[in-house]
């Protein structure tokens, strides 16, 4: 996206210090921080009822904050009313205005501001354009299909050039082919007109797929923040490493104390598998060691000692066929099942349900999570 | 065909009599040439002329007054819930179910000279003199305000109730002060319910007739009480008949009017 655009001016930095809400009895939202560049594509990513819906509703001014301080570019706006916040807004429902066609709702933001007619006019035609919905600046909201009428609400959120635009699970009631679509046309909007994005969704892809960074939320707190391969290849927790897709989280005591980064742990059927660990660990504790099913290889045999792959066997108990992929369950001792993904390609040899397979996978690629 | 028995019922019980009644009363004037002659002297007589003005002048008064205090109920109906609705929809709704001359009545208790507003006021020392409050237009207005603000505050609630809540957020959000979101989005999405509760106040204000008689004074003649004087003191039934047609007629232009406006609403989904 060739923007030239000048990195210092640029405007949109928000800081969350310590917000809190408390609804009755309950802290929907608990302590939340975050530092969120200017223009950075930031995700709120969590199960519903994880609190990130309120703390974007404290961000847009709709909820009070209790506890806490939001700061846009250093300046505390906790007590600004939304008007005056100069985000741009779009909703999980669009919130497109009945009653007035494309191009007024375009308008209505500029209209509240009072700019002259002639600006309105160029202002609303460049956010249509952007959006390719030029063509249906008279069309009315019930004459829309769900895909434009996202379109409308985006166009609507960004033709004022707001340095922010939060975003409410925009895209949870499309289908999912015009899902993916959508998320690639806002990702290159926002990285062609360098705004700050604050996007809340419970979808994993989605927040992989956009975000520069992704927040976890689970209980009204932040669990991780990070880059999505950095969140998907290291989570903090079996919570997080089973929210963002499918994960192997295999129990067992921790033998032996860290070294360069790397411990054992023991399952409960004596085997020991080497992994990394990132905090220090204390022996005899319970973990769990966590390995993403596209990591483990199906082997003709357990490798010889080799101190970066773990190896063990196990007996194939059911396979899944999931189009581009084959999903097998094997059973490496009882109680511990891992599952492991592997390419539909046609070289790949079928395996019978019962068969002894050999697992192996790089201790690299493998973490150490006590939570 | 599920409508038939309603239509029948409404023939046999109401269309069928008036009828009737029309045309026995208006038969008895003479030929149609005479009747209309005569239709022309009683609905350009002073008193019909007087009545139809200050039908129409209280009418207004009512529908305006009656619009200005239900729109901000209504909107506390639709944007509240729990003890707060419930406790202000029944203070609506229970004089809704209650008599009205009863509640007519109530109000003479409260207005009257020596009624409690007075003696109240008196006491605290705001007036010297006892307000005329009753058999007064002030009085005809405060009686027809409260019998008819039900039917405006449940039409602009079922409206309001409709309009999503998100919308105003949304406008908001975007930069609209509470002002321009008001005007620019929620008036619009509200107006049909104004005119429709409008209509339907207007359309009950000018055929009221218990509360202008009972709390009004000489000079707030209505063209009910006029009717019923008719017939009453004068029986003149032909006369009677007339002024009862012409407000029929009113009634029935007002509520084509309204039935279109509903329409229309229906047929924009909202």
């Amino acid at each position: 996206m060739g923007d030239a655009a000048k990195p210092s001016s640029r405007k949109g930095a928000i800081e969350l210090k310590g917000i809190c809400k408390q609804y009755g009895k309950e802290r929907v939202v608990d302590g939340v921080s975050a530092v969120i560049a200017a223009g950075e594509f930031f995700s709120l990513l969590g199960p519903s009822g994880s609190g990130k819906t309120t703390t974007l509703l404290m961000i847009a001014g709709f909820a009070d904050v209790d506890k806490g301080s939001i700061l846009v570019d250093g300046a505390n706006i906790v007590d600004v009313p939304p008007q005056r916040r100069g985000f741009g807004m779009v909703f999980q429902n669009y919130a497109i205005f009945p009653h007035l066609n494309v191009f007024e709702n375009v308008a209505f933001p500029l209209r509240a501001r009072k700019l002259p007619d002639s600006e309105i006019r160029e202002r609303v035609q460049r956010a249509l354009e952007l959006v390719r919905l030029e063509r249906f600046s008279d069309r009315f909201s019930r004459q829309l299909s769900g895909g434009q009428q996202q379109r409308v609400a985006i166009a609507r959120a960004i033709v004022f050039q707001p340095n922010v635009v939060l975003m409410d699970e925009p895209l949870g009631a499309l289908d999912k082919n015009l899902r993916y679509q959508m998320q690639v046309e806002i990702k290159e909007i926002q990285r062609r007109l360098g705004m700050t994005v604050i996007y809340v969704t419970h979808d994993q892809e989605e927040a992989m797929n956009m975000s520069d960074r992704i927040a976890i939320m689970n209980n009204g707190r932040i669990e991780q923040v990070g880059r999505p391969t950095e969140i998907y290849e290291n989570p903090a927790s079996s919570f997080i490493a089973r929210f963002l897709g499918e994960a192997n989280l295999i129990e067992g005591v921790i033998e032996s104390e860290t070294t360069d980064a790397l411990a054992t742990l023991r399952t409960a059927g004596g085997h020991r598998l080497r992994a990394r660990a990132d905090e220090p660990l204390n022996a005899g504790k319970p973990a769990q060691l966590f390995v993403r099913p596209e990591r483990v290889m199906l082997t003709q045999f357990v490798p010889s000692i080799d101190a970066r792959v773990n190896g063990v066997e196990g007996r194939l108990v059911h396979t899944s066929f999931l189009g581009n992929i084959l999903r097998h369950t094997i059973e490496i001792e009882p109680g511990i099942r891992v599952t492991v993904d592997v390419q539909n390609a046609s070289s790949d040899m079928t395996r019978a349900v019962g068969e002894s397979v050999s697992l192996t996978w790089r201790v690299n690629d493998s973490v150490i999570l006590q939570r | 065909m599920f409508v038939m028995p309603a239509v029948l019922l409404l023939a046999i019980v109401f269309v069928a009599p008036l009828a009737w009644f029309f045309i026995r009363t208006l038969a008895e004037v003479g030929t149609p040439a005479e009747i209309v002659s005569h239709a022309w002297t009683i609905l350009t007589s002073r008193a019909v002329v007087t009545a139809l003005s200050t039908t129409n002048w209280i009418a207004l008064l009512v529908t305006v007054l009656v619009l200005v205090i239900s729109y901000p109920l209504a909107y506390y109906l639709a944007n509240n819930r729990g003890l707060r609705f419930t406790l202000v929809l029944f203070c609506v709704v229970v004089p809704y179910f209650t008599s009205i001359i009863v509640r007519t009545y109530s109000w003479m208790v409260l207005l009257g000279r020596n009624g409690i507003i007075n003696q109240g006021l008196l006491s605290i020392g705001i007036i010297n003199q006892p307000l005329e409050l009753l058999y007064t237009k002030t009085g005809v207005l405060i009686g027809m305000v409260y019998v008819l603000l039900p039917y405006m505050v449940l039409t602009l609630f079922a409206t309001m109730k409709a309009i999503d809540p998100t919308l105003m957020r949304a406008a908001r959000g975007l930069g609209a002060s509470d002002f321009y979101g008001f005007t620019r989005i929620y008036l619009p999405l509200s107006i049909h319910g104004v005119i429709s509760g409008s209509l339907i106040v207007f359309i009950l204000a000018i055929g009221f007739f218990i509360t202008p008689a009972l709390m009004g004074g000489p000079a707030d003649v209505m063209i009910a009480m006029l009717i019923e004087r008719s017939v009453e003191i004068m029986f003149d039934w032909s006369g009677a008949a007339i002024m009862s047609l012409l407000l029929l007629f009113a009634t029935m232009v007002l509520y084509a009017i309204y039935y279109r406006v509903t329409d229309v609403r229906r047929m924009m989904g909202a």
